[in-house]
């Protein structure tokens, strides 16, 4: 049993996606509980190339193919949570977005990547997305967390849009909210009032764990 | 397909050639050697007792050029051909012979020392952007007489690379080829085999001195191979004109060749040099100016038209402190260095004219070399087709990371740099103590301290040379050399 769970992380270590998918299909056949594929193996993989990554020991194409193949074994061993009546406790649900008026999506669908992987849930609605349309999402979704992302000095006041217009409809307190880009600094998470900010995705992390308060 | 620069014309080159055969037969050549000049006599040369002024023929240094091997290797401790002075192969060893080191805690030029040398040894022995090492610094707490040797000594006890070196009286010369015999169990292992390149100098303008020509005789008949470093000053110690100066590094060279291939034909040496520019506001020689860069570019363009193994001194900076002046010469030197195909360029962490060395700017210099080498490897296809495949499964997003192929390829195409290179985010870069060049190079620098091992060696041939030296150094009054060889660690 320990063997499969270390080849399910290591399967992730590798962003080696079908053989994650394998071992998630043959973990539930050899009626390994969901769960435990989950935390007691290929998290453990995703936990070790995020450490890796910031020793600067692995590199960005290997963190982002770890994320995918840790998507992937997760979404083979949901229907089967399901099936027990059980679900994958996550640490929080995040709604995503790249502000109006900014295409840029690299970095935005890497902090996905990483919270998805490290246990969130995760809703991307993508990039250029209007100030309603994220908090609809959030709204509906129930989220825990709004995360944007802002590329542009011009676009980065959208981000401020969206926290003002929270508290004008009062729903302020239903949501903590993280912002990310190259523009971003303190001194601009301060003035806005956000409750998170990071340099970079894995760090994202460590800043929406807090948020949540795990 | 490497990437070269070329800075003259074939037709030039025959006129920079041309002319510097001219120069040696008028003037001519002051050859301040008695056997030298008799060696050139007997080949035809016109000889002047008096004024020891040699008119040299152009067909006797075509003989000459006809002996010197067009290619030849430095091997290291264990026998691995490592240096390649053939075609256009390029190798970088840290610049020699500095007599004072940067402090990097005071920012001193202080006069090196034995511990000083050692530091310098450990950090070039790690970088793998050196291929060489050099005996680096002097150490001035040992007399005089010896300090080449003694040099020598300590590089060949903590390194395992091939070495570039030089000595500094006649009488060394030959110490050092038998500790380099030693170390290759004879004389004919260390011919067959040379761990070391000696580096022999002219003096300009047109001067073969009398110790320059001994080290040229003399290493002939070893076999081991030389390195002229002809350093024609522009404007001072030579035409003021990058050409004329060219011309004479030719000139200097071709005499050297001619003396050297006489005492030996078929002995290996290399077209090298030191030349620089004359700074008509400080009366310096700046090793840092582009002007230098293109002498050294453009004399090893010559000296490749005549099928010589090629040297240059290039990465240096004139700058007293490891700052932005020093990155930007030393990058932009070491990469025409890198271009123009030179086999063995030095340089690497010196500042303030090669006086002083620094092994903060080493491991900065090395970020540079390693950028030259990654433009040399030149852009290359490696896939097929170019791009079409990438977009295959392509939804106009920038997935490109999530691509096996990117993880695969990133490598091939990208030059990781070490934690001396800043590429974090503002943020980033400040969370991590708002570090200078300089600062995350002292970092670096005392990492590999630490991770120094020594190399493996057969412990009776430290003690032979260690005997020899030590021998050596009670005959000049010191009764116990400055450094203690017990440590046990290997590599």
């Amino acid at each position: 049993m320990d063997n499969n769970y270390q080849e399910m992380a290591q399967s992730i270590l590798e962003g080696d996606t079908e053989k994650a998918i394998d071992l998630a299909r043959r973990s539930i056949e050899a009626k390994i509980h969901p769960l435990d594929a989950i935390s007691k193996g290929f998290v453990n993989g995703i936990n070790s190339i995020g450490e890796q990554f910031g020793r600067g020991e692995a590199f960005l194409p290997e963190l982002v193919m770890a994320g995918e193949a840790m998507k992937a074994a997760v979404n083979v061993l949901e229907p089967e949570l399901a099936r027990l009546g059980s679900q994958r406790e996550i640490l929080g649900r995040v709604v995503l977005a790249t502000v109006e008026g900014d295409i840029h999506e690299i970095g935005k669908s890497l902090v996905g990547t990483m919270l998805n992987a490290a246990g969130f849930e995760v809703h991307d609605l993508g990039v250029d997305i209007p100030s309603d349309v994220i908090i609809k999402k959030a709204i509906s979704v129930n989220a825990d967390i709004i995360g944007m992302s802002a590329l542009l000095t011009t676009t980065m006041v959208r981000q401020q849009e969206v926290i003002q217009e929270l508290d004008q409809e009062g729903l302020r307190p239903r949501f903590k909210v993280l912002i990310g880009g190259a523009p971003i600094t303190r001194e601009w998470f301060t003035k806005i009032n956000a409750d998170g900010y990071s340099e970079d995705a894995i760090s994202a992390v460590k800043v929406a764990r807090q948020l949540v308060g795990k | 397909m490497q990437p070269k620069i070329t800075l003259l014309s074939d037709q030039i080159i025959n006129r920079v050639l041309d002319e510097a055969f001219q120069l040696l037969v008028k003037p001519g050549i002051k050859v301040r050697n008695e056997e030298a000049r008799s060696l050139l006599s007997e080949a035809g040369a016109h000889v002047n007792e008096g004024s020891e002024v040699v008119n040299i023929p152009e067909t006797l240094v075509r003989t000459s050029l006809e002996t010197v091997p067009p290619e030849f290797y430095l091997y290291d401790l264990h026998g691995n051909p490592v240096v390649a002075y053939s075609g256009d192969k390029v190798h970088f060893d840290p610049g020699s012979s500095g007599v004072t080191v940067l402090d990097p805690d005071t920012l001193e030029h202080k006069a090196a020392e034995t511990a000083d040398l050692i530091r310098l040894i450990m950090v070039a022995e790690q970088l793998d952007q050196l291929d060489a090492q050099s005996t680096a610094v002097v150490c001035n707490e040992v007399p005089k007489e010896i300090q080449d040797l003694y040099r020598l000594f300590i590089v060949l006890t903590y390194s395992r690379k091939p070495i570039v070196t030089g000595a500094f009286t006649s009488k060394t010369v030959g110490s050092m080829i038998e500790m380099l015999s030693i170390l290759s169990g004879s004389s004919k292992g260390l011919r067959e085999m040379p761990r070391a390149v000696f580096d022999v100098c002219p003096n300009p303008p047109l001067i073969w001195s009398d110790f320059g020509c001994k080290g040229l005789i003399t290493l002939a008949h070893a076999g081991v191979p030389v390195e002229i470093v002809s350093m024609p000053l522009a404007g001072a110690a030579a035409p003021v004109t990058i050409l004329g100066t060219v011309t004479q590094h030719a000139a200097e060279c071709l005499a050297g060749i001619a003396i050297h291939q006489l005492a030996q034909p078929g002995a290996p040496i290399v077209w090298g040099g030191a030349p620089a520019i004359f700074d008509m506001r400080k009366g310096s020689a700046p090793m840092g100016a582009i002007e230098t860069a293109m002498i050294d570019s453009s004399y090893a363009q010559v000296g490749k038209s005549l099928n010589l193994p090629t040297h240059a001194y290039l990465g240096a900076t004139d700058s007293k402190l490891v700052d932005a002046q020093a990155g930007l010469e030393s990058g932009i030197n070491a990469l025409i260095g890198a271009l123009s195909g030179i086999n063995m360029i030095s340089g690497s962490g010196m500042l303030d004219f090669l006086v002083c060395q620094s092994a903060e700017k080493l491991v900065l210099d090395a970020e540079g070399i390693a950028m030259a080498r990654r433009f040399m490897d030149g852009v290359k296809v490696l896939t097929e087709p170019l791009a079409t495949g990438f977009f295959e499964r392509f939804d106009f997003k920038g997935d490109f990371l999530k691509q096996k192929i990117t993880r695969e390829l990133f490598s091939k195409e990208q030059y990781l740099p070490t934690a001396v290179i800043d590429r974090n985010s503002a943020g980033g870069w400040k969370d991590a103590g708002s570090l200078d060049t300089f600062s995350r190079a002292k970092i670096r620098v005392n990492e590999l301290i630490k991770s120094y091992r020594r190399p493996e060696m057969d412990l009776n041939l430290i003690e032979a040379l260690e005997s020899m030296v030590t021998n050596l150094a009670r005959k000049v009054g010191m009764d116990k050399l400055p450094v203690d060889l017990t440590f046990p660690e290997t590599m």
